[in-house]
């Protein structure tokens, strides 16, 4: 690896950006019975493409590797094939695949309404906290009656 | 040039900042060169929504990934595991999670007690007093009677069990082996200005509370009020040296990228174990043509990681989640050695909580837990808030073929090479990783867990960088002395987790402070004869 001098890349192009969505739609798709958006709704997408934007020439490899499993057409599969292809992809290309993942998975799991179908607040943890329990430290007494573990030495 | 300082410290981390405050009372002129700046709490993620995302961006511990302009590349093709720092006032404590357990007395001698590797020329007993005040300065919460270390005072209570701690806590009663609550350097009460933790959950990207303790916020406001100078943005390329063999200063560049040379009467390294010899390497000379105190030939090498396995479980019954400290509990069952177990040496279970709806989102994906497609919902729900992790700290054999060199093409922005790290997993810490591995999910089976994987090694989880230049009597087969002087340079001193002779199987930031103490108190003892 190399430290390259830094150059501008070119921008994702629209048809990169389409591919893009749909992957995120066919990864976290809708879900009216839990009255949740997919990846692929305009404001979580936003957001996708706002970090894939960023680092265009790292988004571009793996949806090349996805579409090259795909025949070249991933968007025009059906949602089982899709996810087939996604299976091969995991196994095949581990990083590119987590990329992806991580790319999506990023910005659905902070909406408000995906954070709250969760059961969680929608704010950051800080400055409020969360509650712990303390627990019951009783438990540790059977710890201490098997005495020391450790080996001494001078 | 510069004005000349009497002391100057390279890297105001975990070491340079104990180092700093506690030879401030010399009331010496004491500088810091530190080429992070500052981080302000309220930069931290967990201020803002997308917490867990910036974890993978800005506040990721790898710095190839981090890239912030602090960072220096890291070429590290040539090993399984991956460099985790921080480049800032707080080196490494900034990103950290606080898991804060001393070395065993036992690890100390290691080939007095096991035959392998190397005895320490100091011992626990050396260290123990600068333990003690390193957790009092730092903030360490424990619990006082932990039967796998002597006794030790503890300065407040231990962070708590949560229902983590009890389910595994249970589960390990049941087999019968020791576990107890993990000594953290986060304050569960308001201690020295530093309010008390307050569960935030995400203490490895930093801690916008201010409970975890990172050097930034503990050694440095007290070392700065005794009038240490620290300068930031400032990136040393090498140590010079005078023609007595002397360090006379360091060559540096400043926050505008401008060459400056500091001189000093004596020079401190506090760079940790890829930063150190890095910089020793890059300061050849007539005089030291192979690197600056490296007529042993072992500057970079014996560098050692602490593979960590990492176990993984999810239950039916929610756990804490997101919520509180990243760690709850410790087990040492198998630190100490037993040989019918097919290795020397041992490891500690740091037992912990789960993770935020991302990472539970991407960790269940990336292991086929979360299916693409139909189904990710309520997989990704019956996972939530339900997984608990265990990550092994196996001990790590010194062996010289895992190095740190300097990369001949790689440069950072300011066109000092990278160092190249070459390192490979050795038998023995193959066969402990497996026997972890399997007492492990014997544990989380015991705790009723229905489903637990592990993987071995963790790739971006080389925290702990150790070794690379180790200490020792012999100048043969080691380059600083049991004090921590550079055998071949009488006004060099290095303090950082380079020095160890063996890893122990704990996080080091603990001993590596302790050392720092402990060199600075020999330096404060010897000044009338420092340099004979």
């Amino acid at each position: 690896m190399t430290q390259a001098p830094h150059t501008p890349a070119e921008p994702l192009r629209h048809e990169e950006q389409q591919l893009l969505r749909a992957v995120a739609g066919s990864m976290i798709p809708a879900s009216p019975g839990l009255g949740l958006p997919g990846a692929d709704e305009p404001a979580i997408f936003a957001g996708i493409l706002a970090i894939a934007g960023r680092d265009p020439v790292a988004v571009r490899e793996p949806l090349r590797l996805l579409q090259e499993l795909s025949g070249g057409a991933f968007a025009a599969l059906d949602a089982a094939r899709q996810a087939a292809v996604a299976a091969e992809f995991r196994v095949r290309y581990p990083d590119p695949f987590l990329f992806l993942v991580n790319l999506t998975a990023r910005c659905y799991y902070q909406d408000d309404r995906v954070m709250r179908s969760l059961g969680m607040e929608t704010r950051p943890p800080f400055p409020l906290g969360f509650e712990v329990e303390q627990g019951d430290w009783t438990l540790l007494d059977p710890v201490r009656a098997r005495g020391p573990i450790f080996r001494d030495a001078p | 040039m510069n004005e000349p300082v009497d002391v100057l410290i390279i890297g105001a981390g975990a070491s340079g900042a104990a180092v700093a405050w506690s030879l401030a009372e010399t009331r010496m002129r004491i500088l810091c060169l530190e080429q992070g700046g500052w981080v302000q709490s309220t930069d931290y993620p967990s201020n803002g929504r997308d917490w867990e995302s910036r974890q993978m961006t800005d506040f990721h511990y790898n710095p190839n990934i981090r890239r912030r302009p602090a960072d220096y590349p890291i070429n590290e093709d040539a090993s399984p595991i991956k460099v985790a720092n921080f480049n800032g006032v707080g080196g490494g404590t900034i990103l950290y999670a606080g898991h804060f357990p001393r070395l065993h007395p036992s690890d100390f001698r290691v080939r007095t007690l096991d035959g392998v590797a190397d005895d320490w020329p100091i011992g626990y007993s050396t260290l123990e007093s600068y333990y003690a005040e390193n957790d009092r300065m730092m903030g360490v919460a424990s619990l006082a009677g932990d039967p796998a270390y002597p006794p030790k005072p503890s300065v407040m209570p231990p962070i708590p069990l949560g229902k983590t701690g009890q389910v595994l806590g249970r589960a390990l009663n049941g087999l019968g082996w020791h576990w107890w609550p993990s000594d953290s350097a986060i304050t569960t009460r308001d201690y020295e200005g530093r309010a008390k933790c307050i569960n935030l959950g995400h203490c490895i990207a930093g801690c916008a509370q201010g409970a975890k303790a990172s050097t930034d916020i503990t050694y440095w406001p007290e070392a700065l009020r005794a009038r240490v100078e620290l300068r930031t943005g400032c990136r040393v390329r090498e140590v010079s040296v005078n023609a007595e063999g002397m360090a006379s200063g360091v060559t540096y560049y400043d926050s505008d990228g401008i060459e400056r040379f500091q001189p000093a009467e004596v020079v401190i390294l506090a760079c940790n174990g890829i930063g150190t010899p890095r910089i020793l390497l890059n300061s050849k000379s007539a005089l030291f043509p192979d690197g600056l105190a490296n007529s042993s030939g072992l500057v970079g090498k014996n560098l050692m990681f602490h593979p960590y396995a990492t176990v993984q479980a999810y239950f039916d019954e929610e756990l804490d989640g997101y919520r509180g400290p990243h760690i709850a509990i410790w087990s040492q069952q198998f630190y100490e050695t037993d040989s019918s177990r097919g290795f020397l040496r041992g490891y500690t279970f740091q037992c912990n909580r789960g993770t935020g709806p991302v990472m539970n989102a991407i960790g269940g994906m990336r292991t086929g837990r979360i299916p693409w497609g139909e189904g990710h919902h309520a997989a990704c729900r019956r996972l939530f808030d339900r997984m608990s992790s265990t990550a092994v700290i196996c001990e790590d054999l010194p062996e010289e073929c895992n190095r740190v060199t300097l990369d001949p093409v790689l440069t950072d922005s300011s066109g000092i090479p990278a160092p190249r790290i070459e390192y490979r997993i050795g038998e023995n810490t193959q066969r402990m990783a497996e026997h972890a591995v399997a007492r492990a999910t014997e544990m989380y089976v015991a705790a009723g867990a229905y489903d637990v994987h592990a993987e071995f090694p963790m790739r971006y989880a080389g925290w702990h960088l150790m070794g690379t230049a180790r200490m020792g009597r012999d100048p043969a087969r080691s380059v600083v002395n049991e004090w921590g002087r550079s055998h071949d340079v009488k006004n060099l001193f290095i303090v950082d987790g380079s020095v160890f002779v063996t890893s122990g199987g704990v996080n080091p930031t603990s001993t590596i402070q302790a050392i720092a103490l402990y060199v600075a108190d020999n330096i404060k003892n010897r000044l009338s004869n420092l340099f004979d």
